[in-house]
């Protein structure tokens, strides 16, 4: 238990007190997603996009700061963006339009601006979103999604999706785990006659715990919804504070449109 | 491999975020049909394990691996309706805890996993489950084909909204093409991975195949002992 309780959902929480962690999870949740809706709006084949695409990005790093986020925490974040650096990087040889020779290659100019954009509006949005869950627990995410009047029904489906995909996941582990101590070494297709079965006893143990999980529910009074706590009011300052960021951006995008 | 913020432009965002909305409603009350009041427990378990087993590396020789995506697995094993809530939940999951797919571009990965997928998987599945004879057999080619079509499918559908609301300028007949080929690729592991998956299910619990509740037969009763009644029992 070195790394404590946290499979691969918990690990991706940073604890700390900062300014960004305290703030309410549907608050933030509402910045992000404003955040990356002003970086996907900038256009990107208008001259000044660069010189706004790098202010958005101080923007994030900022915040991260604040949140007292390390390099390797958001560099972690980001490699889940890099099959779309592939795609990204193939965009210039592809792409129609006139064609500009760049050290001996013949790249589409068109492809280029575009595979630049997307890059950088994947890395931004990215970027902002993994500052929303290094320092918003799951649970936390969950309470906003719910403030942000996601239905009841799927908020509870998430919820029980959160409390046991680390139980899930270990169990998982430690199936590979037995069956690597007995010499097993997934090298070719054959292999599908032992993952197969594994795969599938996994889902028989997951349906089955939550079958066992329903019992209990129901055995302590479960009717149908969750009893939760009244949600806290949020105070306009905070509402203030994290509408910060994309309201900075979105100065940012409109600065660039009136002088660009 | 989800679809990352600022890929398609704002109209087919929202048009897809409205498509995946309703898609939610409606299997929201599917799911009921198919799991009355234990939806919340068993969705989330189900969709909790459709996100571990993702984390699985399947070989698939060369020394390459990949893994399942489960849109058509999830469906055969649990319903259509519960597989778009566990695929959706695992989407949404993903974009916010793990930053993996846009949260402007949720709607879109919904669209494309949660509905393609599984109801195309499904509708293959059953379209051949309905025309060949009711046996173990059967259940498995119908998940073979529904997984095999699934993957290259919700590839396509991209293609097309790529087409409607792409920010590149390639030519579409290029893209549709590799990005088809590749898919029928990956589409031919997710095949053969359902089905190793589907046929273990079906040996140890077959009760819980959703897609397979038609190969269910009452158990046949153990014939009681027959006893004649002792004179004095009466007494």
């Amino acid at each position: 238990m070195g790394r404590g309780h946290g499979g691969a959902l918990g690990a991706v929480y940073v604890p700390g007190s900062s300014v960004v962690h305290r703030l309410a999870p549907h608050v933030k949740l509402v910045a992000v997603v404003a955040f990356a809706l002003v970086v996907v709006a900038t256009p990107v084949h208008a001259g000044w996009a660069w010189a706004a695409y790098a202010a958005f990005g101080v923007l994030v790093l900022a915040v991260a700061a604040v949140a007292g986020l390390t390099a390797g925490r958001l560099a972690r974040g980001l490699a889940v963006e890099l099959p779309f650096v592939v795609f990204a990087l193939l965009l210039p040889f592809v792409s129609r339009g006139p064609r500009v020779e760049v050290a001996g290659l013949s790249l589409s100019e068109s492809g280029l601006t575009a595979g630049g954009g997307l890059l950088a509006k994947a890395t931004l949005s990215v970027l902002a979103a993994t500052v929303l869950a290094a320092t918003t627990e799951a649970r936390e995410l969950l309470r906003g999604l719910e403030r942000l009047r996601l239905p009841a029904a799927l908020v509870q489906i998430l919820s029980f999706m959160i409390r046991y995909a680390d139980v899930v996941s270990g169990e998982l582990r430690r199936m590979r785990v037995a069956r690597e101590s007995r010499g097993f070494r997934a090298r070719h297709l054959g292999a599908l006659r032992v993952l197969g079965p594994a795969a599938a006893s996994l889902f028989v143990r997951s349906y089955e715990r939550g079958e066992r999980v329903h019992l209990a529910m129901l055995s302590r009074g479960y009717t149908g919804r969750l009893a939760a706590a009244p949600a806290a009011a949020v105070r306009p300052g905070s509402w203030a504070l994290g509408l910060s960021l994309p309201l900075a951006a979105a100065a940012v995008l409109g600065t660039g449109m009136l002088v660009g | 491999m989800h679809v990352p913020d600022g890929f398609l432009d704002a109209p087919t965002s929202v048009a897809t975020g409205l498509v995946a909305a309703g898609t939610v409603a409606v299997a929201l009350r599917g799911a009921r049909r198919e799991l009355d009041e234990r939806t919340a427990p068993l969705a989330g378990l189900t969709a909790a394990f459709v996100f571990a087993v993702q984390m699985m590396n399947f070989p698939v020789g060369a020394g390459t691996s990949g893994h399942l995506i489960g849109g058509a697995l999830t469906a055969i094993l649990v319903g259509p309706w519960t597989a778009v809530l566990c695929m959706t939940v695992v989407l949404v999951v993903q974009a916010v805890l793990f930053a993996d797919g846009g949260l402007t571009a949720l709607g879109t990965n919904v669209t494309l996993m949660g509905l393609v997928a599984v109801v195309l998987g499904y509708g293959v599945f059953r379209l051949l489950v309905r025309l060949l004879p009711p046996t173990r057999t059967a259940v498995l080619a119908g998940a073979a084909a529904g997984a095999l079509i699934s993957v290259p499918a919700s590839a396509l559908a991209f293609v097309g909204l790529f087409a409607v609301g792409g920010v590149a300028d390639v030519s579409l007949g290029a893209v549709a093409a590799t990005m088809g080929g590749i898919h029928l690729f990956i589409g031919a592991g997710e095949a053969a991975i359902t089905v190793a998956v589907l046929g273990a299910v079906l040996t140890v619990r077959p009760d819980l195949v959703h897609g397979a509740a038609h190969l269910r037969r009452p158990t046949d009763l153990a014939p009681r002992p027959q006893v004649a009644p002792a004179a004095g029992a009466a007494r």
